[in-house]
């Protein structure tokens, strides 16, 4: 797996994942000349500044009107328009999600749904501007994809690949700036969740990383599943854990909806144990996911990583990390509560 | 292949058959709703008559053969709980046979109880939750505007209309003054609403339950043209339709004054028909009234 060689390095660049939409929009709008953007009255925090100024024919303020923004996306995907509508999630599809559901989901629509500032590390906005129940209200709808990228140059590949897939898809990005974890040559498929850290087999996933002269393999006992720029503190954990002698595989699992399952499956069948990361409430999120593909093909233990069905607060994004246990500390200590637990 | 019959004059005898297929139409929507032992009958019954000036007065441009024809004119149902006239008017149409009517919410059927988004030929959007048909024929309003623009579809008085059929209740709902309040901006001059004034909804009369006068005014104040019609006067309906398409400076609405039930003596102005079908007997009297047109001639059904 080829990723960023400066990962685990002090200075490894850091971009906020909505930059990456902004430049995918910007590309679509060369290629395809049915991509629509809109957006409620947010057009530089979401990044599509730059598409309205290069495509203003193609570009529609709606105000702070997101039920209206997602009904009209919807006429404009039944007319072959291929629409991206961007807000921030808590509003877009947080009070848009019965125009979502019933004028978008139920008719199959194309329309692409950019959630932006999700999870607690939005900050000092406070928790009315956290969107932690995202995931939860879209995996739910049908005809749904729900994708969550861990970085910038993700959250590109991402937009440019959301409209090769037909019918709605949501993704959602975070506010502050994170670490660039992939590269350019970083496979990326909607759907296909991919291993970033095998322990076990250091030569074959990790041949860019310095530390395999330093690290020798180890066996994998936990599986850490990871989505959206967690993956970070998930590979700074597996990494911790190693040199403690814990051996892990972090899986990026962007594609909440449709899951790999078997990428999800084979990797809890070869750990026998799984800790789900994410920056959104345990109850229906992706964590809850992953329980539902595991409970149906191979149970094992579970920890999850997440919001424990709380609100947020103003802060520091490092500081309610910390305080609501999405920490490489408790990314760590999920990992060492769930092997005690794994059977034999 | 129906094409808009741009500015004629609808001859006496034209509006006599058009009164006659808004009867037919109307039989349609009972015998439906007995079959389907569910539905709404005071709405589709009021707007019989609106839906036939619509799709027969020459107004719509529509293909049955080819029913998602790109420069098609575009009909949004937005309160798809009135689906039961829309469907026998499709069917009159020719979009699908008139046989499948009695499949009006049965399992495994294209007629469901609201409208579900091309399960039907000429069915061009889903409805039903209030509030959401003005945005979503927005959105066609505006791609129909790209695609002009970009030439790829006809202008000027060729251009593809787009005809919201909204409820007067469901502008309780807020999503549509986001959306009155966008077209007004947007000057979507392709767009016409219609506005079913019908003064009832479930739980009583509009203006004791929520209170929407003085309607037009609302309107004007954001920016739209407000033509008010007589719903039951067929000649008025085709004449505003052409009207609002006349009206180049912002978007129309027009305000169809009708009678809920109207046409069955027992429904009509009654709001506790909003929500329920007729019963066997019922429905028995009501097509009587409708065959004779309340007495006024022979049916030969009769």
């Amino acid at each position: 797996m080829i990723l960023n060689h400066k990962l685990f390095e002090h200075d490894v660049e850091q971009t906020p994942t909505r930059n990456g939409y902004g430049e995918g929009l910007v590309e679509l709008g060369e290629t395809n000349p049915g991509v629509v953007v809109l957006t409620g009255d947010l057009k530089e925090s979401t990044r599509v500044e730059a598409f309205a100024k290069k495509y203003p024919e193609r570009f529609i303020e709606c105000g702070v009107a997101e039920q209206n923004m997602m009904g009209i996306a919807a006429g404009l995907a039944a007319a072959g328009k291929i629409p991206f509508i961007s807000s921030y999630a808590v509003f877009s599809p947080g009070r848009s999600w019965d125009q979502c559901r019933v004028s978008v989901c139920y008719s199959n629509l194309n329309v692409k749904i950019a959630g932006a500032h999700t999870g607690v590390s939005v900050g000092p906005d406070g928790a009315t501007h956290q969107a932690l129940e995202d995931i939860a209200i879209m995996r739910v709808l049908p005809n749904m994809t729900v994708v969550v990228p861990c970085d910038a140059i993700e959250t590109k590949k991402m937009t440019l690949a959301s409209v090769a897939r037909p019918g709605p898809v949501y993704f959602r990005f975070a506010r502050e700036k994170t670490p660039v974890i992939t590269t350019a040559e970083t496979p990326f498929e909607i759907g296909k969740a991919e291993v970033l850290w095998d322990s076990q087999n250091f030569q074959f996933s990790n041949s860019n990383f310095q530390i395999i002269s330093e690290f020798s393999n180890l066996q994998n006992q936990v599986a850490i599943v990871a989505c959206g720029p967690l993956v970070y503190q998930s590979l700074v954990a597996a990494k911790e854990l190693h040199g403690e002698g814990v051996g892990t595989t972090v899986v990026n699992n962007h594609t909440v909806k449709p899951m790999d399952a078997a990428t999800i499956t084979k990797v809890a069948r070869d750990c026998g144990a799984v800790v789900t990361v994410e920056e959104h409430q345990i109850m229906g999120g992706m964590g809850s996911a992953v329980a539902e593909v595991l409970a149906a093909n191979y149970p094992v233990p579970m920890e999850y990583v997440g919001m424990p069905n709380k609100f947020g607060e103003s802060g520091q994004p490092e500081e309610l990390l910390e305080k609501y246990g999405m920490s490489v500390a408790a990314i760590k200590e999920a990992v060492k509560r769930v092997m005690p637990r794994k059977k034999g | 292949m129906y094409l808009r019959a741009y500015y004629f004059m609808l001859t006496d005898e034209q509006i006599k058959n058009l009164e006659l297929k808004a009867n037919e139409i109307r039989q349609d929507i009972i015998e439906m709703l007995v079959a389907a032992g569910s539905g709404h009958s005071a709405g589709p019954l009021g707007m019989a008559d609106v839906f036939t000036a619509l799709y027969f007065g020459g107004v719509l441009n529509y293909d049955p053969k080819d029913p998602w024809k790109e420069d098609r004119d575009r009909v949004i149902l937005s309160n798809g709980h009135i689906c039961p006239v829309w469907y026998p008017t499709l069917a009159h149409a020719g979009f699908f046979p008139r046989g499948e009517l009695m499949t009006l919410r049965k399992l495994n059927g294209r007629l469901q109880g609201h409208p579900h988004y091309r399960e039907l030929p000429g069915v061009e959007n889903t409805g039903g939750p209030l509030g959401q048909g003005l945005s979503q024929a927005i959105g066609h309003a505006l791609a129909v505007r790209m695609d002009v623009a970009a030439g790829k579809l006809p202008k000027g008085e060729r251009m593809p209309w787009v005809y919201a059929l909204m409820s007067d209740a469901e502008l309780q709902e807020g999503q549509n003054w986001e959306a009155i309040m966008f077209a007004g901006k947007n000057n979507l001059h392709n767009l016409t609403a219609v506005i079913d004034r019908n003064n009832i909804q479930i739980d009583g009369f509009t203006e004791d339950v929520m209170p929407l006068e003085p309607m037009a005014d609302k309107f004007k104040a954001f920016n739209w043209s407000v033509i008010g019609v007589d719903g039951h006067n067929v000649r008025e309906i085709v004449d505003a339709f052409n009207k609002a398409m006349a009206i180049f400076e912002n978007p129309t609405v027009i305000i169809a004054h009708t009678i809920p039930g109207k046409g069955v003596d027992f429904m009509d102005w009654n709001y506790e028909w909003h929500g329920k079908p007729p019963n066997s007997e019922q429905a028995t009297e009501a097509l009587a009234q409708l065959r004779t047109l309340g007495g006024k001639i022979q049916s030969e059904h009769q």
